[in-house]
């Protein structure tokens, strides 16, 4: 896996907004990243840590001040492709995504991305339709006004907008913000489906860690522009009490494990779904009884 | 793309035009478009310059700004111009002949006039009013200014409340209309290539949402409002009061002082001031 060419890496990436003024602001700074195909990498950080800011470095929204991006090992600023290929390679969903609709029917909107890309009628028919379907919309939602559908609705319908150019890289800024559980849990698993079915590399900005756990197998960590961690979930668990210290958030159940570890019952804290930790806990009870 | 509107951008500053009451400043604006616009012989007209000049001077505004500010029009002053140069028809014979292009005397005055004219208008109202009232200044002055019509049952607050409101959100809404370009943009779409209707057919994605959260916002904030309790603006009173000084009061004679004599003077010809100036010396 280390040899293969990652699906997006940042080199030396900084971004400075306002050049040489007096506000000028250190977005990123000298970030080196890569994101291995077809992983999952959760992206955390506190507002203004410049999560934002390296979503929109991905597909060329923004340029960056110094250092590189590269696409499957070609640099996106390079001109050797156009940036609408860039885009429709990589997939971008901005945080709440429901105002970029704009479309008569939820399908036409859905449709606006492949369109764009010159695809054949057919072709966006098809990609729509199975959009659609990762996304759970159903037949008669695609023929409504996407101004008359519920809150969860758009959103679905917005991810679904962006899945139907298939990209290869799929970034998304908290897709799951202000849903219910199960709003939450239908979106962030339709996505799982499409990394699985296209072998796509995912991005995933959040602040639940919840999620982060269920979902990603990577974790990078900014802080005031800058990398603070990153590294597998095994591995940045591992050392959950850092994170701790450097004011980031972990899954409630490893909290538990942290005070667990404090009291000397249970020695490690690289838990972070209640499956590991009933069999964590069901280990030291077995062993506790052995004793 | 939008970064560059300055219209109704406040400059916080510490100049005689920032500290002065907004409601004589608006009297004020009114008395200089006269100035610029009558403003005929070359007498009138120096003095109209000289009070633009005086007014940027005074504003403290740095240059770079104003420069800023009339950067938009430079088409439209060039145009004008242009306009002014060509097709002015004179008397006797023209400057310039050439095919059927005939420049006259009275055209090149009447375009540099108009140059001049356009030019002073756009920076007099910019350093006495946008750059340096707050917009919640502005409207309070109008609301006073027109509190007359109050009395003819005229909404002159609700008209007021309409206008701050409206110069309140024009930052969001540049701000949400730059998130919307950027989200349409991810999916692909072209805003910088094809021929004029390619374009202005590109932004329906852009102006549709733009429209759609601006309508959702307009009544989040009427409701936000009568929550706390607003009903127009019967025994409403005022954090700010506005005051007028002394100094706001002799601003405003010197004003239209200027503006009379400015019409005076339109009455004496350029031939009219050399000969004065001929006796005065001899």
């Amino acid at each position: 896996m280390s040899q293969s060419i990652p699906a997006l890496e940042f080199s030396k990436v900084s971004v400075v907004y306002g050049d040489k003024t007096s506000f000028e602001v250190r977005a990123l700074d000298g970030i080196n990243v890569k994101f291995p195909e077809s992983s999952v990498t959760g992206i955390i950080g506190h507002t203004g840590s410049g999560k934002s800011t390296l979503a929109m470095l991905t597909n060329g929204l923004l340029k960056p001040t110094e250092g590189q991006v590269l696409l499957f090992g070609e640099d996106i600023w390079s001109k050797k492709h156009s940036m609408k290929e860039i885009r429709s390679r990589v997939g971008l969903v901005f945080q709440y995504p429901e105002y970029q609709l704009f479309d008569e029917t939820v399908e036409a909107d859905i449709a606006f991305g492949p369109k764009n890309i010159g695809l054949d009628p057919e072709e966006i028919n098809k990609r729509v339709m199975t959009a659609a379907d990762f996304c759970g919309l159903s037949e008669k939602e695609l023929k409504r006004s996407p101004f008359e559908l519920s809150g969860g609705q758009k959103r679905r319908a917005a991810i679904a907008g962006v899945l139907a150019m298939q990209p290869k890289v799929l970034v998304l800024d908290e897709p799951a913000a202000g849903l219910d559980p199960k709003g939450r849990e239908e979106i962030l698993g339709g996505l799982d489906e499409y990394r699985r079915a296209y072998g796509a590399t995912l991005l995933l900005i959040s602040h639940s860690m919840e999620d982060i756990a269920k979902y990603t197998d990577r974790i990078l960590a900014l802080k005031n522009g800058k990398v603070c961690l990153q590294g597998t979930l095994d591995e940045v668990f591992a050392k959950a009490e850092l994170m701790f210290d450097a004011k980031l958030d972990v899954p409630q159940i490893t909290k538990l494990f942290i005070e667990l570890k404090k009291r000397s019952i249970c020695a490690s804290t690289d838990v972070y779904t209640v499956e590991r930790a009933k069999q964590m806990v069901e280990t030291v009870i077995r062993e506790a009884k052995n004793a | 793309m939008l970064k560059d509107i300055t219209f109704g951008q406040y400059y916080p500053g510490d100049s005689i035009l920032h500290r002065a009451d907004a409601r004589i400043k608006i009297i004020i604006l009114i008395e200089y478009m006269i100035i610029a616009l009558a403003a005929r012989s070359l007498l009138a007209v120096a003095v109209s310059v000289a009070f633009t000049v005086f007014l940027v001077v005074a504003s403290k505004i740095k240059p770079g700004l104003l420069l800023k500010s009339v950067k938009p029009l430079i088409f439209v002053l060039i145009f004008t111009a242009a306009i002014n140069l060509f097709f002015t028809a004179g008397e006797g014979d023209p400057v310039v002949h050439w095919n059927f292009i005939n420049i006259y005397r009275e055209g090149i005055v009447n375009a540099l006039l108009m140059a001049v004219r356009l030019l002073s208008l756009v920076l007099g109202s910019s350093v006495l009013l946008s750059f340096t009232t707050t917009p919640l200044d502005l409207t309070d002055a109008i609301e006073s200014l027109l509190s007359p019509l109050k009395k003819l049952k005229v909404p002159v607050h609700e008209f007021a409340m309409m206008m701050s409101i409206a110069l309140k959100f024009i930052p969001t809404l540049i701000e949400e209309t730059n998130k919307i370009i950027s989200a349409q943009k991810a999916r692909c779409a072209d805003f910088d290539s094809g021929n004029i209707f390619r374009r202005v057919k590109a932004l329906i994605p852009v102006l549709i949402p733009l429209f759609v959260s601006a309508v959702k916002r307009a009544e989040e904030l009427a409701d936000a409002m009568e929550c706390r309790c607003y009903h127009g603006g019967e025994g409403r009173t005022r954090l700010k009061e506005l005051k007028s000084r002394p100094g706001d009061y002799v601003f405003l004679l010197c004003a239209t002082a200027i503006t009379a004599g400015v019409i005076l003077l339109n009455s004496i010809t350029t031939q009219e001031v050399f000969d004065f100036c001929k006796t005065l010396f001899s």
